[in-house]
């Protein structure tokens, strides 16, 4: 395997665990101001990403600096290309942060009030966005060739787009839901479950609405092939089965399955790019691939090397930190 | 104005807006679990009342800080695509080792502090906040791999066929003796940071008796330890950085001097208001051969002017403008090392009186709550000085400026985020300083002491 692969895995790899990790945060964070009724269940809900939000959030920033590193080209075109669309997605991190930190340092209602609605706007916000700019990637976009972005802002919010990232906030919703009914406790706990088992069937219908859509708007069908291989049919038979788990109440099941649902999606999309990054709209030319996108063999070698060494390591204390913080929140043990 | 210009600002901006809190950070972050390894040690609440205090105070400022570093990690390819292009194959990786190896363990140990306190064993819950510490300050080692390529680039060579630089010797990013004079100044100057923000927070509970005093007491001995030492070390190493500079950028140097022709010996602008577009003085006040004292350790040896290396470079890179925006790089450097130099007065003074066991007067105390915006001053004019006084450049000798903005982005999405961003910017920088004097005004004590005229505060030793 050529290190251009191996990075175009480990890049992959970085937003699966974003997108399954910081999905179910976002999730939360949309349904605060709705399953928290008074300020203490809204700081329960807080509370159950409490520990975990913040070393979440750098998955996205380890996989922004690996695209830097590893394939410039694809860093550069990508976010000068989604130029308005990032900087929207990037205040809505900045408040959404600052939203949690800053809630529960202060007493006033008013006060709490105005950061739990900015949580969830920060949240919404980010969990559509991320749907357009991934279908945007493989659906294409106009790349000329001189590997630049010349399609404008208006040209990402088609409609295909546009229902990729309405799938994408429903799954990160549904995700938050089943997140919540593992740490919840009492009212919010209830409410997680009716929301988690309202939430199923439309998601499932969305995530199948963009299968379909996919079909005609990307070239991802053929690219897979009559058998798309196991990440496809077990991304779509996960989500399936996240509602049989939900209505039999086996949550964490359901949890897992979700997860796995969310990382195979991830999968299937890199595999369909693979070995393209971007997919130019104009000429299938002007892509950029794992090649002409790459950094130079060197830098791919030190960087592999610093990988194979620090990311085992991550994985065991984010791990430990998930093994400590396991129990339910209660109303005692409140931080945020 | 064009996209060059708003990318400009708003990369100044941001970064300038994301520096206000990063030293707070790295200096605080090891004062925290300073404290909170004396709780261990010595088993003494005080001291845990200390590490839970600072420690709120510290996550608020930490939130501001991560937030925007989201928007420092993806600027570089939002607006500077052309820059990340060309020097992506060395600039990346710095930046990805970066999350990697400190944004993860700053961000996980954290988040497993905060919610530790009842559910880990003291001891372990005091390496928690040290990998903190360690994470926050070791983020400041790789981004300044980075920065200093762009100050003195290493370890490369130009591969004109990709047009762009490729990393040929990683060890060499690494050993960049301009990261070895700059790391050093920006971990000082987060001490002094966390100092005199204590200081501050300390003598104004103290003098208005709010709180627990013996917690402001301590906390006193503790920040003017760190202030001392930060502020002396930082005055040090920036004569060594200073040094260093003359060799690599000199062009920085005789802009931060406002010295228009070369001099040998060389004489030190005490003050000077100048007439930039001529290059001429309209009144300065000069000391003679200091520069060259300064600079080179010797009263007679020859400084370049900024003229004689405009002529140089022009010879070496072509036609074009070589000279830095002269009175920004001048006045900046002089607020740096002016508020540096005050800072260590300041704390000297009152590691003296602390030291001799004296009175810290009530003066001093009052003045201390101000004197926060030293470091604040230093930190940011430090670092406009160190960026404009690199320009035209954005690798030094390498890529100008104007060659790296994003090609794609038209101006007006530019002037959208820069309005955006400066909005919620500083709507946030209220909400923020809001919380922070909340939060850093201890509880007013019900059985206050009768109110004096002139509160003189005993600050004794840690004991």
């Amino acid at each position: 395997m050529s290190l251009n692969t191996l990075w175009f895995i480990l890049i992959g790899v970085l937003f699966t665990g974003f997108f399954f990790l910081e999905g179910f945060d976002y999730g939360v964070g949309i349904l605060l101001p709705f399953l928290g009724k008074n300020d203490a269940e809204r700081r329960m809900i807080v509370n159950t990403i409490g520990p975990f939000w913040d070393g979440n959030e750098v998955w996205l920033v380890t996989a922004g600096g690996a695209m830097f590193a590893a394939f410039p080209n694809w860093y550069a075109t990508m976010f000068s290309g989604f130029y308005l669309a990032l900087a929207l997605m990037l205040i809505a991190l900045i408040v959404r942060g600052v939203a949690f930190e800053f809630r529960s340092k202060l007493e006033d209602p008013r006060w709490r009030a105005l950061w739990d609605w900015l949580a969830f706007a920060g949240s919404l916000v980010p969990a559509l966005l991320w749907g357009v700019a991934l279908a945007n990637i493989v659906r294409g976009v106009p790349i000329n060739e001189k590997m630049q972005y010349v399609g404008g802002f208006f040209n990402l919010l088609n409609p295909y787009a546009l229902l990729a990232g309405l799938v994408s906030l429903a799954v990160f919703t549904l995700h938050g839901a089943i997140f919540l009914t593992l740490r919840a406790t009492d009212k919010v706990l209830e409410r997680a479950e009716g929301t988690a088992n309202r939430l199923w069937l439309p998601v499932v219908v969305l995530v199948f609405l963009l299968v379909g859509a996919s079909y005609f708007a990307t070239d991802i069908f053929q690219r897979l092939g009559v058998n798309p291989g196991i990440p496809a049919i077990g991304a779509g038979l996960s989500f399936l089965v996240v509602g049989w788990f939900v209505r039999n109440n086996r949550y964490g099941w359901a949890f897992g399955t979700m997860g796995l649902g969310i990382a195979l999606t991830v999968i299937t999309t890199f595999h369909g790019l693979y070995p393209r990054v971007m997919v130019s709209s104009l000429d299938p030319k002007f892509s950029l691939d794992i090649y002409n996108a790459s950094s130079s063999p060197y830098t791919l070698k030190v960087m592999s090397i610093v990988a194979l060494i620090f990311v085992p390591i991550v994985l065991i204390y984010q791990a430990w930190n998930y093994w400590i913080y396991r129990a339910r929140v209660t109303g005692q043990s409140l931080k945020y | 104005m064009d996209g060059l210009i708003l990318s400009r600002w708003q990369f100044g901006i941001t970064t300038i807006y994301h520096f206000f809190f990063v030293p707070l950070t790295l200096g605080l972050s090891i004062l925290v679990a300073l404290m909170e390894t004396l709780y261990v040690r010595r088993g003494d609440e005080t001291y845990k009342r200390m590490a839970q205090f600072w420690g709120k105070l510290f996550l608020i400022n930490f939130a501001m800080g991560v937030v925007t570093g989201i928007v420092q990690e993806f600027q570089f390819g939002m607006n500077w695509s052309e820059y990340s292009r060309f020097v992506g194959d060395i600039f990346g990786a710095p930046l990805a080792i970066e999350a990697l190896l400190a944004f993860f363990l700053e961000s996980t140990f954290l988040g497993i502090w905060i919610f530790g306190w009842d559910k880990l064993s003291k001891r372990l819950h005091a390496v928690t906040i040290w990998l903190v510490a360690i994470g926050s300050n070791l983020s400041a080692l790789w981004i300044l791999v980075a920065n200093s390529f762009m100050q003195q680039p290493v370890g490369y060579t130009l591969n004109a066929a990709a047009n762009r630089a490729e990393m040929t010797d990683f060890g060499a990013l690494l050993t960049n003796p301009n990261l070895w004079v700059q790391f050093p100044h920006v971990l000082f100057s987060g001490l002094c940071t966390a100092g005199f923000f204590m200081l501050g927070i300390c003598a104004y509970n103290l003098l208005r008796k709010r709180g627990n005093v013996e917690v402001f007491r301590r906390s006193l001995s503790v920040a003017l330890v760190a202030a001392v030492a930060g502020s002396l070390l930082v005055i040090l190493n920036g004569h060594t950085q200073a040094q260093h500079m003359v060799q690599t950028q000199p062009m920085k140097m005789a802009s931060a001097e406002a010295l228009w022709n070369s001099e040998n010996p060389a004489s030190f602008s005490l003050f000077t208001f100048g007439n930039e577009p001529e290059r001429k003085d309209v009144f300065a006040i000069r000391i003679p051969r200091v520069l060259s004292l300064l600079a080179y350790n010797r009263l007679d040896w020859e400084v370049k002017g900024i003229n004689q290396l405009e002529a140089e470079y022009q010879a070496k890179y072509g036609p074009g403008d070589y000279a830095p925006p002269v009175a920004l790089t001048y006045w900046t450097f002089r607020a740096m090392v002016g508020s540096g130099f005050l800072m260590a007065i300041l704390a000297l003074y009152g590691l003296y009186l602390v030291l001799r066991k004296l009175q810290l007067p009530a003066w001093y105390l009052r003045v201390l709550p101000f004197a926060i915006a030293l470091p604040y001053l230093a930190n940011s004019s430090g670092w406009l000085m160190t960026e404009f006084g690199r320009q035209p450049w954005i690798v030094f000798g390498l890529m100008k400026t104007a060659q790296g903005v994003s090609t794609a982005v038209p101006a007006w999405q530019v002037l959208a985020s820069l309005l955006l961003f400066t909005l919620v910017y500083g709507a946030l920088m209220v909400a923020d300083l809001y919380l922070l004097v909340k939060n850093a005004k201890g509880e007013v004590m019900a059985e206050k002491a009768p109110v004096r005229r002139k509160v003189a505060v005993r600050a004794g030793g840690a004991r």
